[in-house]
């Protein structure tokens, strides 16, 4: 109970510590969001004005208590580029970049988790070292260049997938929810959720990739520690096959240490769907984060920080809590 | 020898890591069914290695040079893998040195000690449960019900090491290996346990090589006894002709030095230097039988 408490004041602090961050390195940053709205020859007068309707007069504490203040209330502030509500503009993209990364983060932990099984089963043979080989590639060539790549693939020489987008726009004005995916195979909807799925082959691939050369690299190392374990010795000699000896003996007590460098490293497959999304023209959060930066819209960009913080430190919530779960040490404490 | 339940003929094993020195000179024994034969010699002598080679799981570094392992009439060393498995897992069993480790931290009690029983005797969940209770139970185990759906860290190391005996007989094996099954335990428990495994081995008439570094276990538990030093017989009989007539000086040497039988806890006490300076002789004498 009161490590949930802290759990929960820890998490304050580190939003609190977000806000700040975000607030002040976008303040420092160079380029004026006035400049950039108003035309070269606007007087003096204009500019003020201006400054004073997005809260931008006033010193850099004034102005950050001000900003804090509305974010309580549940106000981001109103976008420059937009004029719009910066709130309601990243609800509408968030979905789409919450589809993007947790379909990624599937599709890693599953090829990362058949990989590293694959390899210590192969053990000492061929098999595990083209297992070593291929994850050694795959985390050696970042995201982006991945998505470069795919593109060079799938777009140009084997055109299997749509390179941009998110859904075809003939199918696009049914959905009743932002949550494409989720709301075409819950509703059975089947020619959508096939578009919606080869949208989103590319840009998984491009961000689990490397993410699964990851999981499946630490997932190995820790199955190959399990493997040399009495328990497993013991199972070896009740004439357990290698496949269970691996699966049932060895992956539970492997998981735990790859789950939690997981989680950090989902935290980074977060970030790389900015250049990810904008690369395929993915109408999600990061590509928006890209325009609100080259705009110098600050209360969007200020929005969009703080909801990849928050996400980061739920993400690390949920890891503790899986590991937690999966480890019968920490369930019974 | 037909009649042996496991014997081992002319085992010899060099070590990779050490340049391919021999850790195993040239072993012969043979445990027949229902006995206990002590396999004894100070750490290093090679006793594990013995047990693995059984067990066919030596270290990738360790390679059988010559010899062969005969279990109940069939050679393990140049058994298909896949038949060696089906045999060693249906009928010989291991009981570790170390319970910390040898229990799977993440499964339950319950499905460590089932899972065998539903592999090799094709019982059901129920049955299985059924007879890891009436297992549990004979191993003195306290609320075996309760123990069942607990995890290993929740038991103490002593009741770990009776689930792992549970576990060990559960599929009635012909031969049990119990490598050193007391040496990590609290003194009083060890006698406890001990005395737990030959209950275990009379009533269930197990066949089983019990490897200790110590004369007082093999005087309270073994029926003959293999005394080895690196990695070669010293000498080998009944334990009451070697405890009180031993022959080769190195036996006299630790029976001599060895504290009171009912105080084993005391371990091997030091061997004269010029005992180990003939035991070291022997075995270069061997080697250059060997090379020569
Ligand atoms: N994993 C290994 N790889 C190579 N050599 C080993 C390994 N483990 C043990 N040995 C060698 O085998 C010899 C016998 O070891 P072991 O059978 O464990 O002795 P004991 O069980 O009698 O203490 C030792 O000299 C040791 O150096
Ligand atoms: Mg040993």
């Amino acid at each position: 109970m009161t490590t949930a408490l802290n759990r929960v004041a820890m998490m304050v602090v580190t939003l609190f510590g977000v806000t700040v961050v975000v607030f002040v390195l976008l303040r420092v940053a160079p380029g004026d969001p006035v400049a950039m709205m108003i035309g070269p020859g606007a007087s003096a007068a204009d500019i003020l004005a201006l400054r004073v309707r997005y809260g931008l007069d006033g010193s850099l504490l004034t102005q950050f208590i001000i900003w804090l203040k509305a974010l309580l209330g549940g106000d981001f502030g109103t976008s420059i580029s937009f004029h719009r509500n910066a709130l309601a503009l990243i609800a509408e993209r968030l979905p789409a970049t919450l589809e993007l990364a947790v379909v990624a983060l599937g599709v890693a932990l599953l090829l990362g988790f058949t990989l590293a099984v694959a390899g210590t089963l192969a053990q000492r043979r061929i098999g595990e070292v083209a297992v070593d080989s291929l994850t050694g590639l795959m985390l050696a060539v970042p995201d982006f260049v991945w998505a470069l790549a795919l593109v060079l693939l799938f777009g140009v020489a084997l055109p299997l997938f749509p390179l941009s987008g998110r859904i075809d726009p003939s199918l696009g004005g049914t959905f009743r929810t932002p949550f494409y995916l989720l709301e075409s195979l819950v509703t059975g909807q089947a020619a959508a959720a096939r578009d919606v799925a080869a949208h989103l082959v590319m840009p998984v691939l491009a961000l689990a990739l490397p993410l699964s050369a990851i999981v499946a690299r630490v997932l190995k190392g820790a199955l190959a520690e399990a493997m040399v374990q009495d328990y497993v010795l013991l199972a070896r000699v009740k004439g357990m096959s290698e496949w269970r000896l691996v699966t049932r003996e060895a992956l539970r007590n492997a998981v735990g240490p790859t789950l939690a460098l997981t989680g950090v490293q989902f935290t980074f497959l977060l970030g790389g769907t900015v250049i990810v999304e904008r690369i395929f023209a993915y109408p999600g959060l990061g590509n928006m984060a890209i325009e609100a930066v080259i705009n110098r819209d600050l209360p969007l960009v200020q929005g969009i920080v703080l909801v990849f913080g928050a996400l980061f430190i739920v993400t690390n919530l949920l890891v503790d809590l899986a590991i937690a779960a999966l480890n019968p040490r920490l369930r019974h404490g | 020898m037909s009649a042996a339940l496991l014997s081992i003929e002319h085992l010899s094993a060099i070590s990779e890591r050490e340049g391919g020195a021999s850790i195993l000179r040239d072993v012969s024994l043979s445990v027949a069914p229902g006995e206990v034969h002590g396999l004894v010699g100070e750490s290093g002598a090679g006793k594990s290695t013995v047990a693995r080679a059984i067990l066919g799981m030596l270290p990738r570094a360790v390679r059988v040079t010559s010899g062969a392992i005969i279990l109940s009439g069939t050679e393990l060393l140049t058994l298909e893998p896949k038949r060696r498995r089906s045999l060693l897992g249906a009928h010989v069993a291991l009981i570790p040195q170390d319970p910390l480790s040898a229990l799977n931290p993440s499964r339950r009690i319950e499905a460590q000690l089932t899972d065998g029983l539903r592999m090799w005797k094709g019982c059901s969940a129920a049955e299985a449960r059924r007879r890891a209770l009436a297992l549990l139970d004979e191993v003195q185990m306290r609320e075996p019900e309760r123990v069942m759906r607990l995890y290993p860290h929740e038991l103490s190391g002593g009741m770990r090491q009776r689930v792992l005996i549970a576990a060990a007989f559960a599929l009635e094996p012909r031969l049990v290996i119990a490598d050193e099954p007391t040496t990590a335990l609290d003194v009083t428990v060890q006698k406890q346990i001990l005395r737990l495994i030959r209950d275990m081995q009379l009533r269930h008439d197990t066949g089983a090589l019990f490897v200790t570094h110590d004369l007082g276990v093999v005087a309270q538990i073994c029926d003959r006894v293999t005394l080895l030093f690196g990695g070669r017989i010293m000498e080998q009989g009944p334990t009451a002709d070697l405890l009180l007539r031993p022959q080769h000086p190195y036996t006299r040497a630790l029976v001599a030095a060895s504290p009171r039988y009912d105080r084993p806890e005391d371990g091997l006490a030091p061997v004269p230097e010029a005992v180990m300076a003939r035991c070291r002789q022997e075995i270069a004498a061997f080697d250059r039988g060997l090379h020569g």
